[in-house]
């Protein structure tokens, strides 16, 4: 298994109140995220566990892109990964944040 | 919350049970909003035997537990995701539920139903001897609540089925729900082909599958107690029928059992498909019964001798 | 120890115990005191299937009925559960489900259950008969399992030989009397140089009034997880209610 830890700073918190939120199924081609409203308004961390070998630079580019559009700060993010492609990654990241934003 | 929070009230209704996940099942059964789940995903109570076999974990190891209302009435739930290693019993996902179980057991001020969304394959071979273990503590436990008054109901209409373990704790509840899609079984297809030949059994003809250990074949034989479309509404509405007036766990329920296991071992223990098995039952029209729409087949079951009974 | 030497020394006061042409094992012993010993289960690594459940199960409702108390032996040796189309059909798991439910219920009528693991136990079988039992014990040589690991190896699409060097590291997946023991399945192995009446005697006199199979695996180190993670679960259940009510 291969753990990635991601770091970034946002222009603010996300928005909502719901205290956390989990997303998506471990299985084959897909992923489950776990978003916590646990860190400071203005960061944001994300931690992947994969089995998949080689793929640091991709996750690293579609949760950059995710940070950028949505600003997510304040949120812990936590990645069961059961080898889901970026577009499902990305997918599953926007349905989270829009739980979180949705909750009371 | 799940991702089912934006549909309407109707077309979540609508949704099929046999494509949801486990969350998505438990808020389309449940009253909405009303279930809260113990050790969720954010305490990480993970499978510590996974990372062995370099394969991903899940924060609830494919088992999500709490208490909600159902039809406004308080009950437990349990509910295994059969997408995540195909629902299986295993250290964790199996704690999970007894730990459930016992609560339900040792304190009377808890809700007297629990609900058991099983969709599993039955034992996580990497962890194989834990979740055999956790099936029989899973199986005494039920057994012990049962005792104590607690109705202990199987809902069955997953992907993966309820076999092997997950098979025979379904024949440990109270009661068991399932739809056309479920299946309900020991033995896998697939290893009985593979340690049998496929005379015995052919795993890739899908309409002997489902005869075999299908949803309509389990309630015409009496191996379930009632039959729910695919949808949230089908099972919540079939869960609800099932509620109150639970058969106790004693020596008369089991002598039932015996005779009626005895009798259809006689009956029908010659048949050897599902067709003779249902033509040997009174269904006019094994064809046509297994192609009729639910609402047909259910009003069908209703009329076959044998399918409602108490000896469970 | 062939199945006769085990009954000759787990019943030396006497008994009638047969194994019957469709290898079912069923009969009666005497205690050294006197006292009844009620005897079912499988010989000769016989598969279980439907036909096979009904006369033990018979026999503990029986045994319930008469109500006088007495413990009942499992004995098992059975490769698993019938693995046939018609079993299937018949609802073999309901079955399996009965015979367990049948000890389970014996249990509870004030019969302690011992099962005894003498030749193979797999799998849906070993649910049924085995692992319903108050307590487990085992004679050196016996292979209850889950699967055999060729079989593993096919299913999970692992090489056996990966499979046997990651059992070696933990007992929480391999077949066999070890694995087994450390998770806390098996609670003791009998010494077959020793008469078996007397261990016996002893297992009775132990035997627990609740489950305590998981706690076993925890102090063995064989599940050091499962017990710890039910009694947080049956916190937060019980939690939650009194916070309600406050």
């Amino acid at each position: 298994m291969v753990t990635i830890t991601l770091r970034y700073t946002t222009r603010g918190p996300a928005s909502g109140h719901a205290p956390s939120a989990i997303v998506g199924v471990v299985a084959s081609g897909n992923l489950e995220v776990l978003l916590e409203r646990a860190l400071p308004d203005t960061v944001c961390a994300v931690e992947i566990a994969t089995p998949v070998r080689g793929y640091d630079e991709v996750w690293q580019a579609v949760v950059a892109d995710f940070v950028e559009r949505t600003s997510p700060g304040g949120l812990h993010i936590s990645i069961n990964d059961g080898g889901a492609r970026p577009d499902t990654v990305a997918l599953r990241l926007m349905q989270g944040i829009r739980m979180m934003e949705a909750g009371r | 919350m799940t991702d089912m929070s934006n549909q309407s009230a109707a077309s979540r209704d609508s949704a099929s049970w046999f494509l949801a996940s486990a969350r998505d099942r438990l808020a389309g059964l449940l009253d909405p909003g009303s279930f809260v789940e113990f050790l969720p995903p954010s305490e990480r109570v993970r499978s510590p035997h996974l990372a062995l076999f370099d394969l991903p974990a899940a924060f609830d190891d494919g088992m999500v537990v709490g208490r909600g209302r159902l039809d406004g009435q308080g009950v437990l739930a349990a509910a295994q995701e059969g997408q995540f290693m195909g629902g299986t019993f295993a250290e964790v996902s199996g704690a999970k539920l007894i730990g459930l179980l016992r609560a339900a057991r040792d304190n009377p001020d808890l809700p007297r139903t629990v609900l058991l969304l099983l969709d599993s394959g039955g034992v996580r071979l990497q962890e194989a001897n834990a979740g055999e273990l956790a099936v029989a503590e899973v199986m005494r436990a039920i057994i012990e609540a049962r005792s104590a008054g607690v109705a202990v109901i199987a809902l069955v209409g997953g992907r993966a089925g309820a076999f092997g373990g997950a098979g025979l704790t379904a024949a440990t509840c109270s009661r068991i729900v399932i739809s056309e899609q479920g299946r309900l079984g020991v033995t896998g297809p697939e290893v009985i082909e593979t340690n049998q030949g496929v005379e015995e059994f052919d795993s890739q003809d899908k309409a002997l599958v489902w005869g075999v250990t299908g949803g309509r074949t389990r309630r015409l034989i009496g191996g379930s107690d009632a039959y729910a479309l695919d949808t949230m509404a089908g099972f919540r509405e079939a869960a609800v029928s099932l509620l109150g007036n639970p058969s106790p766990f004693d020596l008369r329920t089991l002598q039932a059992e015996q005779d009626r296991l005895a009798a259809r071992q006689q009956r029908l223990g010659a048949c050897d498909s599902p067709a003779a098995l249902w033509a040997t039952l009174g269904v006019p029209d094994p064809g046509a019964a297994r192609d009729m729409d639910d609402e047909a087949f259910a009003a069908l079951a209703a009329t076959v001798k044998g399918t409602d009974h108490d000896a469970r | 120890m062939t199945l006769d030497e085990i009954l000759a020394s787990l019943l030396p006061a006497g008994h009638d115990v047969l194994v019957r042409p469709d290898r079912l094992i069923l009969g009666t012993g005497r205690r050294r005191d006197g006292g009844a010993v009620h005897v079912i289960g499988i010989a000769d690594g016989e598969p279980l299937g439907t036909a096979g459940v009904l006369p033990l199960a018979e026999r503990v409702l029986r045994v319930i009925a008469a109500g006088d108390g007495a413990p009942i032996l499992v004995m098992v040796d059975t490769r698993g559960q019938r693995m046939a189309r018609r079993d299937e059909m018949l609802g073999l798991n309901e079955y399996l489900a009965h015979l367990a439910k049948c000890l389970l219920l014996a249990s509870r009528h004030g019969h302690r259950t011992i099962g005894l693991n003498y030749g193979k136990a797999a799998a849906g079988a070993f649910l049924a008969t085995a692992l319903a039992t108050d307590v487990l014990v085992a004679l050196p040589g016996a292979e209850p399992a889950v699967m055999d690991l060729p079989s593993m190896a096919r299913v999970t699409k692992l090489p056996e030989d990966r499979l046997r060097a990651l059992s070696r590291t933990t007992p929480v997946f391999a077949p066999g009397l070890a694995s087994m023991t450390e998770v806390g399945a098996v609670a003791e192995i009998w010494d077959p140089q020793r008469p078996l009446d007397a261990q016996f005697e002893a297992t009775l006199a132990n035997v627990p009034d609740q489950d305590v199979r998981d706690a076993l695996g925890a102090e063995r180190g064989g599940r050091r997880l499962a017990l710890d993670v039910a009694r947080r679960v049956a916190a937060q259940a019980t939690g939650r209610l009194h916070a309600a009510a406050s």
